[in-house]
């Protein structure tokens, strides 16, 4: 269980990137962050990672304070940032190097395989493509088993084709060993692709505005009326949430009793 | 040329005349490309040799390249090229060696902490403004005539290109990729090990080479200063006896030695270094 209990964090600069936000998420759910930007998600990713510490509150996994990254805790960020002068395979094989050699070498190349880039295993990360590039980063994330997978706009940067196949890609691999997944996003779309619940932001400060579940089956069909239905309550708690004439007591917390009213 | 190259490996699976053509032209290019560097010095050596010949110049200051190669064999038959050339790379190495090694550490020091940076930074950067000959006196007071003023100036003169370049790597590495090691917890060396210091490496070997080429420089000036032997020593005795042939052969052997050590440095370094992704490799 990941929990953020009231996580506020304001830099030396006096900027409040955010401020308040509490979030349980369960083991093995998906719960994608969505909000306009400067309302704080990468913060809150940042945070979760270890990278910052928060000035306020505090983030627990299964009740161990983070204050430092964590070895149950994967990241992939918005670009693959491999090291460029490791081939594809140590590149995923990074955070394997104290295991030995053969199951290093096994584990990597399942890994490979999973993400389909077995055939790129001796190139260098420049001789991919940006999805490729990004499925690496992807594998080096999961090669490593964490129990929670933070994600930070993992597919903004790819084209729309391409942002598609990694959404239904990364659930097929999420269904491998079912972690945690704390994805940040933009796209709501891809929100309700992947989510179990979907967390809307609200920034200055930054904070969780509203909770939204988004249970539809899966594999989940972007053409169907119940996908619309749940985007369009995404959007519409995005329009109210940079609404700053909104008072903080109407945020709706209380999934169940929202998504009953709705 | 790429156009060219484009077309031949189209071609390939069906071999014709005209390909086959096209290859060995390919093939004839790739060898002429160094030899175009080679045209400007070499033309002019013959316009020289010829004007001279012609009578259009006695060529007494500016000896015309049969004699030059003349004094180049006679240096070399009475063996005096192979003493002062070792002398001269002797002395290259030790002082390259010393200042790399100086420079490197105390580069790394300042570049990975702020708090030393500012420590010793402002010192060695006002050092660095010191002309180099300026040390001269200083070090032969210190360190006496011999080999050990000589090599502490070429130290000299490599060690500020050195520390610079590795302090500004050090400084300029992605915070991105930084942030990678620490996601994956990496100790404090195992981050110097696997993320600064391949990160690092581009640039290194770049200050290395400026190093080398400052070491050149200033391997004259410390054979200037009552030399024995060396290139540099040849430099002097040429201009005392009056023998520019040998003050030309001694430039020469300087940009041919010159040309190959940096050419050993840069050939060492490439394997490391194939993982760049550089404009000339397309």
């Amino acid at each position: 269980m990941l929990t953020l209990n009231n996580v506020g964090k304001t830099y030396p600069n006096g900027v409040r990137a955010l401020e308040g936000a509490t979030l349980a998420v369960a083991p093995g759910e998906i719960v994608v962050v969505v909000g306009g930007s400067g309302c704080g998600k990468s913060t809150l990713l940042r945070l979760v990672c270890g990278l910052d510490r928060p000035t306020h509150g505090a983030i627990t996994l299964d009740g161990t304070p983070i204050t430092a990254p964590h070895e149950k805790i994967g990241m992939v960020f918005q670009e693959p940032r491999l090291l460029p002068w490791l081939s594809v395979a140590d590149n995923v094989g990074f955070g394997l190097t104290d295991r030995p050699r053969e199951e290093r070498h096994a584990r990597v190349a399942m890994q490979l395989e999973r993400v389909a880039l077995h055939d790129k295993t001796a190139v260098w990360p420049r001789e991919l493509s940006g999805g490729q590039a990004q499925r690496a980063a992807l594998a080096r994330a999961l090669v490593t088993r964490p129990e929670v997978l933070l994600l930070d706009e993992p597919f903004s940067a790819l084209d729309a084709f391409t942002r598609t196949d990694l959404q239904d890609h990364l659930l097929d691999l999420w269904a491998d060993t079912r972690p945690t997944l704390l994805v940040v996003t933009h796209d709501v779309d891809e929100a309700v692709v992947l989510a179990d619940r979907i967390a809307v932001m609200r920034p200055r400060p930054g904070r969780v505005f509203a909770e939204i579940e988004a249970d539809l089956p899966r594999p989940r069909d972007r053409q169907s009326a119940a996908f619309d239905a749940v985007k369009r309550r995404v959007l519409n708690a995005l329009d109210r949430s940079l609404n700053r004439t909104v008072k903080a007591h109407e945020d709706i917390r209380a999934s169940q009793g929202a998504a009953l009213w709705w | 040329m790429s156009v060219v190259h484009v077309t031949v490996t189209a071609e390939r699976p069906v071999p014709t005349r005209e390909s086959d053509r096209l290859a060995r032209l390919t093939r004839l290019a790739r060898l002429a490309r160094p030899a175009l560097g080679l045209l400007l010095p070499v033309g002019a050596a013959v316009l020289w040799e010829i004007a001279v010949h012609a009578g259009l110049s006695d060529g007494r200051l500016l000896p015309p390249p049969s004699r030059i190669f003349q004094e180049f064999a006679d240096l070399y038959r009475t063996g005096e090229l192979q003493r002062h050339v070792t002398a001269t790379l002797l002395r290259m190495a030790v002082g390259f060696g010393l200042g790399t090694v100086a420079g490197t550490l105390l580069g790394a020091i300042s570049g990975y902490s702020g708090l030393m940076r500012r420590l010793i930074d402002p010192t060695l950067q006002g050092l660095r403004a010191v002309p180099s000959i300026a040390w001269i006196p200083l070090f032969i007071l210190w360190l006496g005539i011999f080999e050990t003023s000589k090599v502490a100036l070429i130290a000299v003169g490599v060690f500020f290109p050195v520390y610079l370049g590795v302090m500004a790597a050090i400084l300029s590495v992605d915070r991105k990729i930084v942030e990678v090691g620490q996601v994956f917890r990496l100790s404090p060396l195992a981050m110097v090990r696997r993320i600064l210091l391949p990160a690092v490496l581009p640039a290194y070997v770049v200050s290395l080479r400026a190093g080398l080429g400052l070491g050149w420089m200033f391997v004259i000036a410390a054979e200037f200063m009552g030399a024995s032997e060396g290139l540099g020593y040849l430099l002097i005795d040429g201009q005392q006896l009056g023998k520019p042939a040998e003050i030309v052969a001694a430039i020469l052997a300087f940009a041919v030695l010159g040309k190959i050590t940096d050419a050993i440095l840069a050939g060492a370094a490439a394997p490391f270094l194939r993982w760049e992704d550089v404009v000339t490799r397309q």
